[in-house]
C-alpha cells in the first residue's frame, strides 16, 4: 500500500470518467456510475493482496440507437408521434434509450414524465394499461443523477413491457407523481419515498408506508448504514455485515 | 364538547377514563375523541345535537381475521363501513437492503422468506432476473427448469390451500380450514423430501436448483397426486355449492375490470373479471409454453368468483405437475458454466444433511485448484455484468416482479420486488367502502395478502 491519501469515489469517478469518455468519434457514450477500488473493498490499509491500487470504473449499459430490433422500433416511432401530438418532441422528453438484455428503457427527463406516461397509457398503439410500481436506485457517486426512479410498464393488449427511468439529484430529490395517471402507483411511490427520500410531487398523501412515521432517514439509500450487531463466536468477534471486508 | 356543559355523571366518567392509559379522551379540531379498548362503550357520552358521531375501528394488526399483521382502519356508521384504510409495515424486515450485503447466491436465502406461502416463486423470480443479467437464460438445463415448474405448481396448490383454509376459517367454515391445512401437509412433505425444508427452502439457485431429485422422490410425488386430487375435491365440495358460503361471498368485494387496470391488480382478482391474463401463457418462462393447462376465469368480479378460480387453478396445477414429472429426463440440474454453478453435487448424507463425499475427496486430497475454485466461488461468489432487468412471473397472488440491478460486483447493487400482495391490498378500499363489516373480512380474504411479501 502507498501512503498517499486515497482518492474519494467522486474524485476518482470524475478522473476515470474523463478517461473513458475520451473516445473516438461515433463511439457510444458510456454511463459511469461509480468507481471500484482494489479487489477486497478495504480502503484503510490492510490489503496485502497487491490489488489495493486497482481502480476500475463502473459502467452501466450505454445508450442504444435505432434500429433497436423487434417491436421496439415500432413502439418508439408511435411514442414519438404521440409525444409530438402532445407538443413535446421525443428528443426533449427522452434523454436516451437503452436496450439491454432484451428489455427497453426510456430515460425520461422528469419535467416531461407525466406527458410521457399519459402517452404510454392513452395511445391505442401503445396501450400500457398497467404500471407495475416504481423502484428506486441510489448511485452515490454519480453526481447530479444520484437517485433513479424506475417504472416497469405492462401492456396486456400488445403483450409488451417497457421500462421508464427518471433521475434526480440528491440535492433536489423531486420527481412528479404519476398517481393521477396510474393510481396503482400510490403505495409504490410512498414506498420509494420511504426508502429513498424521493419526493413525488403531486402525490395525494406522500407519507411513510413501511417504516414508522417518526423514522429518521431513508434506509435504502447507499449512505444509510445496514446496522446490525457484532456477533461473538468462540471468543472472536464477527462484525455486522456492512462492516465486513468484501470482495468489491 | 366543552367541559362546561357536562353533567356530574359525565365528569365522573371523564376522570375514570383519564385514569385508564389505554382509554383516554382528548379534544381535537374536529371535536372530542374517545379511545376505547373494549367493554367501556358506556363511558362515552353521546354527541349532543348538531354534532356528528364518527366511529373509527382499528382492526388489527393483531387480529385473527386479517391474514397476519395487517391493520385495517375502518370508519363505521353502524354496521356499514364508510371508509377503509390499510396500515402496513408491521412485518418489514429489510430483506431488500440485506441482500445488498450478501452474494448473489446468498440472496436466495432472503427472498424465500418474503412471501412465505410461495417461497419457490420468490426464488424463481429472483433467479430468472439474475440469469437474464448473466445472459445464461438459454443455458439453464431442461431438468432444472422442469423441476422449477414442478415445485412452483405444487407451491401454487399449497398457497391456494392456505388461501381457502384461512378464508374459510375467517368466515366460519372451520372444516375447510382443517381440510385445507391437512392437504397442505401432503405438499409440504414433498417439499421437505426434495429440498430438506418444509418452507424457506432456498432451493432454486441462480443457474439451476440446489440439488437433484431422485427417482424414489419422483415416484413418491406420483403417489401423492391422486390422493391430493381426491382430497382437493372433498375440500371444494364443502364450499362450492354451500348456501352459507355463497351467502357470504357472492356479490361481495366487487371489483370490475377497469378498477383492476387502474389499480394494477393481477392474479385471481383480475381473472375474476373475465380477463384471462396469466403470465404463464402470455410471457412464458421456465418452459411453460410446453405445458397444457387452462387459464381459469369467472366473470362475477366477486369473492365467490375468486374462490372458484383458486379451486380451478389447483386442479390445473396438478395437471402441470403430472406433465412435468413426465418431462423429467436425466441430466444436470445446474448450469455447465463452472464459474456460476457450485461444483458440489449434493446428496443426502447419513446424517440427513446435504453432503457430497466425492467432491470432498477431490478438493481435500486430489486437486488444490479445485479447492481454490470452490473456496473462491463460495466466499467471493460470481460477478454479474452491470445492468438492470425486470423479471416477472405469475405467483399465486398475481404478478411477482423482481427489479435486479448490478454494477458488476459480486453482490446485488439493488433488488426490488414488486409483490402482488402489496399492490393488490390497495384495492381494499375499493372493495369494502359501503359494505358491512363482515364483508370486509371476506373481501380481504379474497385478496389473499401475505404480509411477509407485502412488507418484505
Amino acid at each position: 500500500m502507498t501512503d498517499q491519501t486515497p482518492v474519494t469515489p467522486a474524485e476518482a469517478s470524475l478522473e476515470v470518467a474523463a478517461q473513458v469518455t475520451d473516445l473516438p468519434e461515433g463511439a457510444i457514450e458510456l454511463e459511469v456510475v461509480g468507481v471500484r477500488h482494489g479487489a477486497f473493498g478495504s480502503v484503510d490499509g490492510g490489503d496485502t493482496s497487491g490489488f489495493g491500487g486497482l481502480v476500475a470504473p463502473i459502467v452501466m449499459p450505454g445508450p442504444s440507437f435505432p434500429p433497436y430490433g423487434g417491436w421496439f422500433d415500432e413502439a418508439t416511432d408511435e411514442l414519438a408521434l404521440a409525444l409530438a401530438d402532445r407538443g413535446v418532441p421525443m428528443t426533449t422528453a427522452v434523454e436516451k434509450v437503452v436496450v439491454h438484455c432484451g428489455e427497453i428503457t426510456f430515460v425520461v427527463r422528469r419535467e416531461h414524465l407525466l406527458t410521457f406516461v399519459s402517452a404510454l397509457r392513452d395511445e391505442p398503439a401503445l396501450r400500457f394499461e398497467m404500471c407495475m410500481g416504481v423502484s428506486g436506485v441510489h448511485f452515490l457517486a454519480d453526481k447530479g443523477r444520484e437517485l433513479r426512479a424506475v417504472y416497469p410498464f405492462l401492456s396486456i393488449t400488445h403483450n409488451r413491457r417497457v421500462r421508464v427511468e427518471v433521475t434526480c439529484p440528491d440535492t433536489d430529490p423531486h420527481i412528479p407523481s404519476i398517481v393521477s395517471v396510474y393510481p396503482a402507483n400510490d403505495w409504490h411511490e410512498r414506498e420509494t419515498y420511504d426508502f429513498f427520500g424521493i419526493i413525488f410531487d403531486g402525490h395525494p398523501a406522500l407519507t411513510r408506508i413501511e417504516m414508522p412515521d417518526d423514522w429518521l432517514g431513508h434506509p435504502q439509500r447507499k449512505d444509510y448504514p445496514l446496522g446490525g450487531i457484532p456477533v461473538e463466536y468462540k471468543g472472536a468477534e464477527v462484525p455486522p455485515p456492512d462492516e465486513r471486508r468484501v470482495y468489491s | 364538547m366543552s367541559t362546561d356543559n357536562m353533567s356530574a355523571e359525565d365528569v365522573a366518567y371523564e376522570s375514570a377514563i383519564d385514569d385508564d392509559a389505554y382509554a383516554d379522551s382528548y379534544d381535537t379540531s374536529e371535536g372530542r375523541v374517545f379511545t376505547l379498548s373494549g367493554g367501556d362503550w358506556d363511558t362515552v357520552t353521546p354527541p349532543s345535537e348538531g354534532e356528528k358521531e364518527r366511529i373509527v375501528v382499528n382492526m388489527g394488526p393483531q387480529h385473527p381475521s386479517t391474514h397476519g399483521v395487517l391493520r385495517l382502519i375502518l370508519e363505521l356508521e353502524g354496521e356499514t363501513v364508510t371508509e377503509t384504510r390499510c396500515g402496513i409495515g408491521y412485518l418489514h424486515t429489510g430483506i431488500e437492503k440485506n441482500m445488498e450485503y450478501r452474494t448473489w447466491t446468498q440472496g436466495v436465502t432472503f427472498v424465500t422468506r418474503m412471501d412465505y406461502l410461495s417461497p419457490f416463486f420468490n426464488e424463481t423470480a429472483y433467479c430468472l432476473g439474475v440469469e437474464k443479467l448473466l445472459g445464461v437464460t438459454d443455458e439453464i438445463t431442461d431438468r432444472a427448469s422442469t423441476i422449477r415448474v414442478m415445485m412452483m405448481e405444487l407451491n401454487r396448490i399449497s398457497s391456494h390451500l392456505v388461501a381457502l383454509a384461512t378464508g374459510g376459517m375467517e368466515l366460519g367454515a372451520l372444516t375447510a380450514m382443517i381440510f385445507g391445512f391437512r392437504e397442505r401437509e401432503l405438499i409440504l412433505d414433498i417439499f421437505e423430501m426434495v429440498t430438506g425444508l418444509r418452507m424457506n427452502s432456498a432451493y432454486v439457485r441462480p443457474g439451476g436448483v440446489a440439488q437433484d431429485i431422485t427417482d424414489d422422490q419422483v415416484a413418491r410425488i406420483r403417489e401423492t397426486l391422486p390422493l391430493l386430487k381426491k382430497r382437493l375435491k372433498d375440500t371444494s365440495d364443502l364450499l362450492v355449492d354451500n348456501a352459507i358460503w355463497m351467502g357470504r361471498t357472492v356479490g361481495i368485494g366487487y371489483l370490475d375490470l377497469s378498477s383492476c387496470m387502474a389499480l394494477g391488480i393481477t392474479g385471481p382478482i383480475l381473472r375474476s373479471t373475465g380477463l384471462p391474463h396469466d403470465l404463464r401463457k402470455s410471457q412464458p418462462y421456465c418452459g411453460y409454453e410446453n405445458y397444457e393447462f387452462e387459464v381459469q376465469t369467472t366473470d362475477t368480479c366477486d369473492v365467490y368468483g375468486r374462490f372458484l378460480i383458486r379451486v380451478g387453478e389447483m386442479h390445473e396445477s396438478i395437471k402441470i405437475v403430472e406433465q412435468a414429472l413426465d418431462r423429467l429426463r436425466p441430466g444436470p440440474v445446474m448450469i455447465e458454466d463452472k464459474k456460476i454453478g457450485w461444483p458440489a453435487r449434493l446428496s443426502i448424507g447419513s446424517d440427513g444433511q446435504g453432503n457430497s463425499p466425492e467432491h470432498v475427496k477431490e478438493i481435500m486430497s486430489e486437486s488444490m485448484e479445485a479447492l481454490i475454485h470452490h473456496f473462491k466461488l463460495v466466499t467471493e461468489g460470481f460477478r454479474v455484468p452491470p445492468g438492470q432487468v425486470y423479471s416477472a412471473i405469475e405467483s399465486p397472488r398475481g404478478e411477482l416482479g423482481a427489479h435486479v440491478v448490478s454494477t458488476g460486483g459480486t453482490r446485488p447493487y439493488r433488488v426490488h420486488f414488486r409483490d402482488a400482495s402489496f399492490n393488490n391490498l390497495q384495492s381494499t378500499a375499493a372493495m369494502c367502502d359501503g359494505s358491512m363489516v363482515s364483508d370486509v373480512i371476506a373481501a380481504v380474504a379474497s385478496i389473499d395478502p401475505v404480509m411477509g411479501g407485502v412488507d418484505r
